[in-house]
């Protein structure tokens, strides 16, 4: 049990970092996707360790709520994509002090 | 576990490659591989319910999004190699692996009870058991998701519609404008030739040959030069030079039809 | 009748809201409205007069209350307001000579285009006044007093485009406060040891306190009268106030509001009574004052200024018979009346002559104006006749029995008095022979010509009770009818028979007058005045008010100035400083705080995951402890 845990932290660590290195919009979406993943994977283990099927139900929700997020998101980057003609992220910095 | 130590490495490898890929499809397909693998951990760990939704939602639907979204705004854009904030990445890395050191020891610390295992859970099925509860104590929330799918979905048609502002123009129209060039600046009415004509390849990217063996840009569609399709130059001056030299991107054609006979034609 | 006290006051009050907010279409009647106003306020307090000399001595007092104005825990006030004897006869002389100067302002102000103002101004005056002399309550009292405080401040700076009339003003006003500190502060220790402010009341019970509180309150009292009446150490206002028009140094100046002092002693008479250390205070003030005063009088040049002095001086006898108790209240308030009708008259006689010279004050430019203006001359004249005391007129009886009832007080203070008498003659015959004999010293293009008559009418009035005022005299009348007011006269024996006095006043008078005719009858005047290092140290310090001005500024004005400038210094140094400051710090930690906002999204990721991380180890940490 403890290794699909500390394999869940990891991707989940390797993806907040992704967040915080790329910054191709579309990437740095992805890395976001590994660390919704890397919950999944952590509420299935706990699952299994508790004996009971609410962690897959928690799972099944995240996807669900992470397919309607990837919906957005990428609408958003297709729009921004549009009007600026790129998808860094550095350069949606407009709203700097 | 010999499933689980098969697949961790592949995992944390695939991983990897999501921050080092250069190329946004490599790092697509980095992420597929993980997403795939983290099937085969659910359907190891009795789940074979989200072993495939896993597949059809995350591999088949939202990876196919990315996919096409990064068509659409070009394959090869790559991030440039020069970190523009100070010190970010020698930052992230410091935190990155501090969290998890620090998450993986204390979730580890206090994940010592007996793993009791689904065989009860799943007695009637796996799919049976979720179904009980999703239409039970989750039927609220199962309500709620439905109602964030609509939001989501007409979200979605929003921000990516465009409004159309002054009518398209007729094929009369189009004619006359290209009488028009022609008396104008002597420019070929007719079709340019497609590209890869008399050229080496037939790529869609390629120009034409002209009979004297110049290349012709205007063969080339339009939507196709802002996006550096195997080129080797990078992403960031591609745009900068189109934006140098070509027409304002509002008036760009955002479909691959020929920029002479579209006018903002959107999808 | 007797209960319309508030009517009185009611209706130039009235007229002066009239005039203040009629717009200009009254330009052209208001102040026949204003004259008309306080005619009747005077024809009413006749009336109410001849109702309460009808009455018998033991009921000559009518208290009336309009009702509660101050109903708080333990402290009550009524508006009331109580006509008795010592009232209406400052009743009829606040409206009687108000009424002469308003039909002599009609003439006087008759030039000026904001004469209805003006006149609104004076009926506000005698309205103010009015309440002050027929308060029952030493709050209400104190209304009136700050009333006439702000009349007299709007009509010496009636002409306010002159700086030297704003300043004058200011500086009455800020005087004036002074003084109002004092009688504020007399209020409050009504309160504080009778629980009520009323008149009567502290009166009454007066001897159920100590004396010490007696004569706090009396030298309270003081103080505001001081501030009030112009009197030592507070004098310094009353010179300057002959900015305004001269209408108003005579009524206000003059006759009426600087007299409220010697009112509110003898008003307070119980008390004084109760105290002999505040009546000795009283008759210091007044004999320093009456000195003072007179002092002042002889070196000034400018006309108006002259008389203010002698009004000082003149007040200061007030005082004095004041604070000689129960032998000397009816002599004050007799003293008051003459004086209000001699200096009236000669207040408005100099406004006659300024009238015919251009508006010139100066004395040295006058001369040889008797066959020019002859009315003006006589009335005059027998307005100067009364304030020497030349006997017959009011002035020899009012004075006379002051100086007596001094010397029967102590001989000291009675050869003050006396010395007084005498000087009072000097600068008086001074007076009237720069201005009325000797040579023209006019100045060219100044044509004298009499007042018209309805200035001069005014004049022959006052002249003639000046004149014939003295009868208040005749057989004591006037102690009897104010004893229900101030109590029985105790009259002491003086050390010489009464005949013997009256010489010597005669005597002391006729070397003033002898002497001045010396100086400037026998020789004539210089038309121009010598310059300040050509005179004796009299006249310089005379002629600087006895450095009144120069000692205020240096114990009052500088020290105040300069705190003032320390305590601005400190408000923006320090208490700025401490509020700018924060908000300085504030703005700079914003500053450094605004840096970490750097507009990228990934800045703001590596937070939250920072974030994240401590709040893990804070957790671990807490877990481990």
């Amino acid at each position: 049990m403890t290794e699909y845990i500390t394999l869940s932290t990891l991707l989940f660590s390797i993806g907040a970092v992704g967040v915080l290195v790329r910054r191709n919009a579309i990437i740095v979406f992805m890395c976001v996707e590994l660390m919704l993943n890397a919950t999944n994977l952590a509420f299935v283990s706990f699952a299994r360790q508790h004996g009971n099927l609410d962690g897959q139900v928690a799972a099944f929700f995240v996807m669900v709520v992470a397919a309607a997020e990837v919906t957005i998101g990428l609408a958003i980057i297709v729009s921004i994509y549009r009007t600026r003609r790129t998808t860094s992220v550095d350069d949606a910095n407009l709203l700097k002090a | 576990m010999t499933a689980f130590w098969t697949l961790a490495p592949v995992m944390v490898l695939a991983a990897m490659g999501l921050i080092f890929a250069r190329k946004a499809v490599h790092a697509a397909l980095c992420l597929a591989v993980v997403m795939i693998s983290l099937a085969m951990l659910y359907a190891a760990q009795d789940a074979p319910f989200l072993f495939a939704v896993q597949i059809i939602v995350y591999t088949g639907a939202i990876m196919m999004l990315f996919l096409f979204v990064l068509m659409l705004v070009g394959v090869e854009a790559r991030d440039s190699v020069v970190e523009t904030i100070k010190g970010q990445r020698a930052a992230a890395a410091v935190v990155g692996i501090a969290f998890a050191v620090l998450l993986s020891t204390v979730v580890a610390q206090s994940v010592s009870l007996a793993v009791v295992g689904l065989d009860g859970a799943n007695a009637d099925g796996n799919v049976h058991g979720l179904a009980t509860l999703l239409f039970s104590r989750y039927v609220l929330a199962f309500e709620f998701t439905a109602a964030l799918m609509i939001v989501a979905v007409i979200g979605a048609m929003v921000l990516a519609h465009r409004e159309r502002l002054v009518p398209p123009p007729t094929q009369a129209d189009l004619q006359a404008r290209r009488m028009r060039d022609y008396a104008e600046s002597g420019k070929h009415p007719g079709n340019p030739p497609t590209p890869g004509v008399f050229a080496r390849h037939n790529a869609v990217d390629t120009p034409a040959l002209l009979p004297d063996g110049t290349p012709l840009p205007e063969s080339v569609p339009g939507t196709l030069t802002p996006r550096p399709q195997g080129g080797t130059e990078d992403a960031d001056r591609a745009v900068a030079q189109i934006e140098a030299t070509g027409p304002g991107p509002d008036e760009r054609p955002a479909t691959t039809e020929n920029p002479e006979t579209t006018e903002g034609d959107d999808q | 009748m007797l209960d319309l006290s508030w009517l009185l006051i009611a209706i130039p009050l009235a007229g002066a809201a009239l005039l203040l907010t009629w717009g200009k279409e009254s330009d052209a009647f208001g102040h026949l409205i204003a004259t008309a106003c306080s005619a009747a306020s005077f024809v009413l307090g006749a009336i109410m007069f001849v109702e309460l000399l009808g009455r018998d001595a033991g009921d000559r007092s009518v208290t009336t209350s309009l009702g509660t104005w101050i109903d708080a825990g333990h402290f009550h006030v009524d508006f009331a307001f109580t006509f008795d004897t010592l009232s209406s006869l400052f009743v009829l002389l606040i409206t009687g000579v108000g009424t002469l100067i308003h039909v002599y302002s009609i003439g006087y102000m008759a030039h000026d285009e904001r004469r209805r103002r003006f006149f609104a101004y004076l009926n506000l005056f005698i309205a103010a006044m009015l309440c002050l002399v027929l308060a029952a309550d030493y709050l209400v009292l104190f209304l009136g007093w700050e009333g006439v405080g702000l009349a007299s401040y709007l009509l010496i700076g009636f002409w306010q485009h002159k700086p030297s009339a704003a300043a004058a003003a200011k500086k009455a006003f800020v005087i004036n406060r002074v003084g109002d500190l004092g009688m504020a502060l007399a209020i409050m220790t009504c309160f504080a040891w009778f629980g009520t402010s009323s008149i009567a009341v502290v009166n009454d019970q007066i001897d159920t306190v100590s004396g010490t509180v007696a004569t706090a309150l009396g030298l309270l009292l003081l103080w505001g009268a001081c501030g009030k009446s112009a009197q030592f150490p507070l004098q310094a206002w009353l010179l300057d106030a002959m900015e305004g028009p001269t209408p108003v140094s005579a009524l206000i100046h003059a006759a009426t509001m600087v007299t409220a002092g010697v009112y509110l002693v003898v008003r307070s008479h119980d008390v004084f009574d109760a105290s002999p250390t505040a009546r000795g205070f009283v008759i210091a003030v007044g004999l320093i004052t009456l000195l003072a005063g007179a002092w002042i009088g002889c070196t000034k040049d400018d006309i108006k200024k002259s008389l203010a002095g002698s009004t000082m001086s003149q007040i200061g006898y007030m005082m004095l018979a004041a604070g000689l108790g129960p032998a000397g209240y009816a002599f004050a308030i007799f003293h008051l009346l003459t004086h209000g009708f001699f200096k009236a008259n000669m207040f408005l006689g100099a406004g006659s002559v300024m009238h015919g010279m251009n508006d010139d004050v100066d004395m040295r430019r006058y001369g040889a104006l008797r066959s020019a203006m002859p009315i003006t001359f006589y009335t005059f004249g027998i307005g100067y006749l009364a304030i020497i005391g030349f006997p017959g007129t009011s002035g020899f009886f009012s004075k006379d029995k002051i100086i007596e009832a001094a010397l029967a007080h102590n001989v000291w203070v009675g050869i003050g008095a006396l010395v007084g008498a005498g000087v009072t003659a000097f600068y008086m015959t001074r007076m009237m022979l720069m201005t009325f004999f000797g040579e023209k010293r006019w100045r060219e293009q100044v044509h004298p010509h009499e007042s018209p008559s309805v200035m001069t009418t005014p004049l022959i009035v006052l002249a003639a009770l000046s004149l014939f005022a003295g009868v208040m005299a005749l057989g004591s009348w006037i102690e009897e009818w104010l004893e229900p007011a101030t109590g029985h006269a105790v009259h002491h024996d003086p050390p010489l028979p009464i005949i013997v006095i009256t010489l010597i006043v005669l005597l002391v008078v006729a070397a003033g007058v002898a002497l001045a005719w010396l100086a400037y009858g026998r020789q004539q005047p210089a038309a121009e005045a010598p310059a300040d290092s050509e005179v004796s140290f009299f006249t310089r310090a005379g002629r600087a008010e006895l450095y009144g001005n120069a000692i205020n500024d240096a114990l009052v004005v500088r020290p105040v100035t300069h705190l003032t400038r320390a305590l601005v210094w400190g408000d923006g140094k320090i208490i700025d400083g401490l509020v700018t400051g924060s908000a300085d710090r504030i703005g700079e930690i914003s500053g450094e705080l605004r840096k970490p906002q750097t507009g990228f999204v990934r800045s703001y990721a590596l937070m939250v995951l920072g974030g994240a991380l401590v709040v893990l180890l804070g957790l671990l940490a807490v877990t481990l402890a």
